[in-house]
């Protein structure tokens, strides 16, 4: 298989390709092992590729399609955040504290998909613990953006949704605590799903905010969304926030076309800081869906522009509790010259972390200390009700709703690191499905002087398949998913 | 809550202590800008009446888990031990508590 061939692969088509022997498991990693090794000095979309197991998996695949017990994902090659316990494969958050860190166990995602026979091919780089728009706050390196290299991929999971859009990969996993899904698919021109909270297991995630965290797939299009969905979705007894309802099979209703259905377009995500250009994209895409024979109406959620300071009280706070594990004393790194056992700790946790990760854990110790408890962290807590009611109300009279992800298109590399709150932006249309704990996902919608553009929708809890139905809808009317990147 | 006069630079370091993480003076001025920043923006949710309104801590509601007291097998020692930076045999190595 050529380069330019797996530019138009996608999972639903590789899985004809294998099952009709066309090509093995084998063949096609070794494609994209190339196609890493040939693109991966523009990109630099992993942090690890970890080619000699990629075979190995790969090899496995072949035996279960030859004998005929293949899964949806046996043999397909994939990546996964770099956040995400891959058992005996380095996990390192991006961050120099976990740099040489092997853990022992797999995250329940990781399990599953190597259970299924898929093949990883490495794993993805990500602003440090997740902490970031536009993964530049990894110690190690800044991806790029596949359509133009001088600009960002958007984060935290930059790597993903870079190496899905320069087809590195068939698909990846990232997680999403306020947008970092979401947010680099609409930059990188690919398709991002945060499920709902709690319908994918966190187990083996490394966590960064738990009350919003939540894992989901980053792919070429929305059915492929779907397939990934169905396979790593359900209970799992080790995350005690894990839903224990069943998973429909998210492929069912995919093709229901979306006659009828009530698409709510909440007026305040066109009102603060969009770019026009990115405002034209969505309106457009908005008559394309009122043209498949959904009914489009404008409402109103007025408490839209609050859930940001929400989000930064509440992620930061969950952080500064969740990040006091790293003391360099049980695994990752420690700073050895230390006369005493708290100095050792306080050094480690200088040197181990970047600014960002420091900055968010003072800000949530400040938001939890006593005499600041009530006036942030509860006020934060109860504003969060109103939102998630908000949202409630509104899935009351509509199927989905519809959106801008991002307020603007990729930015320059180094444009925004020096003002954290400029930065902070970036998620204001995309951080209130987490604080609501709904499901969202962001699909190519058009272009804009050469840079992808996302739609986004949300749908009440555990309504991915409204999502499902109404994004395969809009992708079904529109060639913008078909767009890919020259590099 | 937006009087973000109080965060000053010794309050940025007493944060620090709390949160054992050394920090420069250098570094101390600039969290000390960078905080008072965010928390003047973060200072919005007082416009919102929340009088009688309860708190959500977690979007889905939970309720405790609870499972049979079985033993499973969990990780070695030896799997747990390999990424510690310091051991000796079965234990944990760190510098002096005590002078």
């Amino acid at each position: 298989m050529n380069q330019d061939d797996l530019k138009n692969l996608t999972i639903e088509n590789a899985r004809d390709l294998l099952d009709s022997h066309q090509i093995s498991s084998l063949e096609l990693t070794e494609a994209y092992l190339e196609r890493i090794e040939n693109t991966e000095s523009d990109v630099n979309s992993f942090v690890t590729v970890s080619k000699e197991t990629a075979r190995n998996d790969a090899k496995n695949a072949d035996i279960l399609i030859n004998s005929g017990s293949q899964n949806l994902l046996t043999g397909i090659p994939l990546q996964l955040k770099d956040n995400l316990c891959t058992s005996g494969i380095r996990t390192t958050c991006s961050s120099k504290m976990l740099e040489n860190f092997i853990p022992p166990y797999d995250a329940f995602v990781a399990e599953k998909l190597k259970k299924q026979g898929a093949v990883l091919l490495g794993k993805g780089n990500l602003d440090e613990f997740a902490m970031g728009s536009s993964t530049e706050n990894s110690a190690f390196q800044s991806t790029k953006n596949p359509f133009d290299i001088t600009r960002v991929p958007g984060g935290s999971s930059g790597g993903p949704a870079a190496s899905v859009s320069a087809s590195q990969c068939l698909f990846s996993l990232g997680s999403d605590t306020g947008g970092s899904i979401r947010q680099p698919a609409s930059l990188c021109g690919v398709v991002g799903l945060k499920p709902t909270y709690g319908r994918v297991s966190r187990y083996g995630l490394i966590a960064f905010a738990s009350s919003l965290d939540q894992i989901g797939p980053i792919t070429h299009t929305v059915k492929d969304s779907a397939m990934v969905l169905n396979n790593i979705a359900g209970f799992d007894s080790k995350d005690s926030t894990s839903l224990n309802v069943p998973v429909p099979n998210y492929l069912d209703k995919i093709d229901n076309g979306i006659k009828g259905f009530k698409i709510g377009v909440p007026k305040e995500y066109f009102q603060e800081g969009i770019d026009p250009g990115v405002e034209k994209i969505i309106r457009d895409s908005l008559n394309v869906l009122e043209n498949l024979g959904a009914e489009i109406s404008e409402i109103s959620l007025p408490l839209t522009s609050y859930a940001l300071a929400v989000y930064y009280i509440i992620a930061p706070s969950e952080a500064s509790a969740n990040l006091t594990r790293y003391d360099g004393v049980k695994y990752g790194f420690n700073y050895s010259d230390a006369e005493n056992m708290w100095e050792g700790i306080e050094k480690t946790r200088q040197f181990g972390f970047g600014d960002e990760v420091k900055r968010r854990i003072l800000l949530g110790t400040y938001a939890l200390s006593s005499g600041y408890y009530d006036a942030f962290y509860l006020k934060a807590q109860k504003v969060r009700t109103l939102i998630r009611k908000e949202f409630e109300d509104a899935f009351q009279s509509y199927d989905v709703l519809a959106m801008p992800t991002s307020p603007s298109t990729a930015f320059k590399l180094n444009e925004k690191m020096n003002d954290p709150m400029q930065m902070y932006l970036n998620d204001i249309f995309t951080i209130p499905a987490n604080i609501a704990g709904i499901p969202s996902i962001s699909i190519p919608a058009g272009m804009n002087n050469g840079l992808p553009v996302g739609l986004q929708m949300m749908a009440g809890a555990l309504q991915e398949e409204k999502l499902f139905q109404a994004s395969y809808a809009f992708e079904q009317a529109t060639d913008w998913h078909k767009i890919k990147p020259d590099i | 809550m937006s009087n973000n006069d109080d965060l000053t630079s010794e309050a940025i370091r007493h944060l620090a202590s709390l949160t054992r993480i050394s920090m420069s003076d250098e570094e101390v001025e600039k969290m000390r800008d960078e905080m008072s920043n965010i928390l003047d923006n973060i200072a919005v949710l007082n416009e919102i009446n929340t009088d009688s309104v309860d708190p959500t801590g977690h979007s889905v509601d939970l309720t405790s888990v609870l499972r049979d007291d079985v033993s499973k097998d969990s990780l070695s020692t030896t799997d747990i031990l390999s990424n510690a930076p310091n051991h000796d045999e079965d234990l944990i190595k760190i510098k002096p508590v005590f002078e």
